[in-house]
């Protein structure tokens, strides 16, 4: 009768009733999730990928504002279809500068791990400003006011700090030039070699049309054509990579 | 003085949100502490009124504590007219996309804070309401803590209130379930620790010596979603004046975090929380002891032990490492099993009374909401082995998994737990009418079938059409293609979803008329009056 | 703590505790004269309001 009487001393006991359904709920989500940190093969080992340039992040920001993760996956699946429709399958290495990911739930619109390069920036403009000019088909609201929207960010310094907090290895370097770097990378005139040293692979000028102003539309082409550039498949090991 | 400290500490927050609103770092957040600063002051405002400098009465003890679960029961209804009313304009925005204003009533603006509204402003006060009225009666305990209840409440509508406009304004984590941004997480800490301690004390101070079954499950859903949310949100302020952050996480462990516990909102939230309300509203409303209460025993652990394990099935066959998501699929498929000892369990409490579900439409709704529970927690498990999830991810089919879900199982158990506690609250003999709450039922659940089955429809012929070949080895259809075929099913869909919305309009109006007193002069329902009996 | 570790653990004496824990949960809801004990709990909702 000993772990019977056990049990009805739970039954009558809210502190043990308390502290038995934590242990019980913590016990999964430790198991599955802990691993993840320490396992070395969680993440692939793959050449290529950097933190985002400030501008890019500022159109990441975009992205997460407006919603398009509740319509648009960044993650391609290992399936023919996907491959052939998308590219190449999302590897985890992909998101690893990912705070939060974005890796989506539902495909009302299509995956976007790999958008980057396959349109113009004109091409973006024109969608984002009007979709159904573009895709008659198409379901996306407009966002026709991210290119009246300048980008009027004080310092954009800090959001690079609270992401090397978290563990994005953005180099003193980057956080020193946040703010000149955020203004060059969509302006025509500018020297961005010293941005491209920093962002290999960044693409830089003028992406809305309107080389008078940084506006948001700028800031979210630029990051919408970047997306699944950086990694380079062609040293990337299938096989070393399975996880 | 009434409220002396409330009004004193209200009055010193409204003039840190205005000094807040002054200094913000960005445009959203500042605009959004313009809008509290007008919620504060404005509330601060009310309670100034309402002061008096008379004596306050005393209370007595022994009485159960039933103004918040009055309000909570009024807000629950209110937020859930909301809360669907955002649903239908958003299922219509997927149908007529020139439905979208730019920018704070787009689709990506207007869906959080339709799932948010509907999960925890409508779920959330349900909870919170019946909690309070089942754990008071069944420990024959006033709440404790004295005008907890009250803060517990207020700050709750406070949050959703912060939640919502944030999400209009683009302040968003973009974390499915748990998009609010870091401070509305702050505050929902405080709220729901005050919730714990006011829920755990009423259980320590009980007179009855046994905890009955019904707050087990609302104990274990308080914990497990105070551990959740803390976890979940974690994350690093670009600016303590501003309201963007990032998360602590990323990428692959990021996506973990999050359908731990996006699956485990729903474990706990959506299904512990309101198994809570079926093991004391069944009983009730039917006037029988709970089937087998023995069942409702491993019904708990077993539920809360499987359920922590799940949230990976989220995430098949993407980046997570294969190991996480077999685990995830194998739990998964065993929590098929104590969902329908639980639905097993409710539906046997009606043994010897099954007369009850022709006669008496709260209990017609009672037994439709678990019967829904049990659909959809068959349909869960299928839906998380591989091969089929291949087929339904990112489809539609897992929109409508969710709706039948929420709108049968949460929904209708919300409404039948409602119905049955408002005449109470109220001291009304009964409901208002009984023909409405007939009406409300059939309108609920045929939206719910139309709802279900167009999402069923257009979500496997979507997956089908993504991965159709033609014999030359072409995908034969572009994607723009798949989305121009769902348009009459998104027509369908959104019928069905006004379907259900009216039928909460009528209960609005039917729980608005109890409240006021009236009673509606209508033929009873057949069989319904055992004290009438026709001549033999 | 390294994950083979854990798992060792997680399949071997982890997995013996869980599921004695449950069995006793069965065990205990179902031990003789746990009836009567159930069915005054199941009781506690219909007492009064």
């Amino acid at each position: 009768m000993g772990l019977m009487d056990k049990h009805a001393l739970i039954e009558r006991n809210a502190t043990l009733l308390l502290v038995g359904s934590l242990l019980v709920v913590t016990v999964g989500g430790i198991v599955e999730i802990a691993p993840l940190f320490y396992l070395d093969n969680t993440i692939e080992k793959v050449d290529g990928m950097r933190p985002y340039s400030p501008l890019e992040l500022v159109g990441r920001n975009i992205y997460v504002r407006e919603g398009c993760y509740l319509c648009h996956s960044q993650m391609i699946r290992p399936f023919r279809d996907e491959v052939e429709r998308y590219g190449h399958y999302s590897l985890a290495a992909e998101s690893m500068y990912d705070h939060p990911f974005q890796w989506g739930s539902k495909r009302t619109g299509p995956d976007l791990a790999r958008v980057g390069d396959r349109y113009s920036n004109a091409w973006h403009v024109q969608h984002l400003d009007d979709p159904r000019s573009v895709v008659p088909e198409s379901i996306m609201p407009s966002y026709a006011f991210l290119k009246d929207t300048p980008i009027e960010i004080k310092d954009f310094s800090t959001h690079l700090i609270a992401n090397r907090r978290v563990g994005v290895p953005y180099s003193d370097d980057m956080i020193a030039n946040a703010n000149a770097d955020l203004m060059a990378q969509a302006d025509p005139n500018a020297d961005t070699s010293a941005l491209e040293a920093r962002y290999p692979k960044a693409k830089v000028g003028d992406f809305d049309g309107n080389p008078q102003q940084v506006t948001e539309m700028d800031a979210l082409v630029a990051y919408l054509q970047m997306l699944g550039t950086l990694v380079d498949f062609k040293t990337y090991d299938e096989a070393a990579g399975y996880r | 003085m009434r409220f002396g400290t409330e009004i004193v500490l209200l009055g010193l927050f409204a003039f840190a949100a205005l000094v807040a609103a002054g200094f913000g770092a960005d445009e959203p957040f500042r605009q959004h502490m313009w809008v509290l600063f007008f919620v504060l002051a404005g509330f601060t405002a009310i309670l100034l009124r309402n002061t008096d400098f008379k004596p306050v009465a005393a209370i007595d003890p022994s009485a159960y504590m039933d103004g918040p679960i009055r309000y909570g029961a009024i807000a629950t209804v209110f937020w859930g007219v909301v809360g669907m009313l955002v649903g239908v304009i958003i299922a219509l925005q997927l149908a007529y996309p020139d439905l979208d204003i730019q920018p704070w009533f787009n689709f990506g603006r207007l869906r959080p804070l339709h799932t948010s509204g509907v999960v925890f402003a409508f779920g959330g006060n349900a909870l919170l309401c019946t909690s309070m009225y089942v754990v008071q009666r069944t420990c024959r305990a006033r709440l404790f803590g004295g005008n907890l209840g009250w803060f517990v409440f207020w700050g709750y509508q406070l949050f959703i209130v912060m939640a919502a406009t944030g999400y209009l304004l683009g302040i968003t984590e973009s974390r499915e379930y748990a998009e609010p941004e870091w401070y509305v997480d702050l505050w929902l800490t405080i709220v729901w620790v005050a919730y714990l301690i006011l829920f755990l004390g009423t259980i320590l101070k009980r007179k009855e010596p046994h905890i009955y079954v019904a707050n087990w499950f609302y104990l274990s859903f308080i914990v497990t979603i105070a551990m959740l949310h803390v976890v979940n949100n974690l994350s690093m302020p670009a600016s303590f004046l501003g309201s963007k952050s990032y998360s602590a996480f990323s990428g692959v462990q990021d996506a973990l975090t999050q359908w731990w516990y996006g699956h485990n909102a729903v474990g706990f939230f959506l299904t512990a929380g309101f198994l809570g309300m079926m093991y004391y509203f069944v009983p009730k409303q039917v006037n029988r002891p709970v089937y087998s209460y023995r069942l409702s025993i491993i019904h708990f652990w077993a539920l809360i032990f499987l359920y922590i394990w799940a949230g990976p099935h989220h995430l098949h066959y993407t980046a997570l490492p294969d190991w996480a998501q077999t685990l995830g699929m194998v739990f998964s498929v065993m929590l098929w099993m104590p969902s329908w000892g639980g639905m097993i369990n409710g539906l046997m409490t009606l043994s010897g009374a099954w007369d009850k579900i022709r006669t008496d439409p709260i209990v017609r709704m009672m037994v439709a909401a678990i019967a829904f529970y049990g659909m959809s927690t068959f349909e869960g498990p299928m839906m998380s082995i591989k091969a089929v999830n291949s087929l339904s991810h990112y489809t539609d089919w897992t929109v409508g998994h969710v709706h039948s879900g929420a709108l049968g199982w949460v929904g209708l158990i919300s409404f039948g737990a409602i119905y049955y506690m408002v005449p109470k609250l109220w001291n009304r003999q009964r409901l208002y009418s009984l023909r409405l709450v007939t009406w409300h039922f059939w309108l609920a659940t045929l939206g719910i079938v139309v709802y279900a089955a167009v999402m069923w429809v257009s979500g496997i012929m979507q997956g089908l059409m993504w991965r159709e070949y033609d014999e030359q080895g072409f995908l034969v259809y572009s994607f723009a293609e798949t989305v121009a075929a769902m348009h009459p099913y998104y027509v369908m869909r959104a019928a069905g979803g006004a379907m259900y919305l009216a039928g909460a309009l009528i209960m609005a109006w039917n729980v608005t008329m109890t409240i006021l007193g009236y009673q509606r002069e209508e033929q009873p329902l057949p069989g319904s009056k055992p004290a009438f009996q026709p001549a033999e | 703590m390294d994950y083979n570790l854990m798992r060792e653990f997680a399949d071997s004496w982890g997995l013996l505790v869980m599921a004695l824990f449950f069995i006793g949960c069965i065990g205990f809801a179902f031990r003789p004269g746990g009836r009567t004990h159930a069915d005054r709990a199941a009781q506690i909702p219909l007492e009064d309001d």
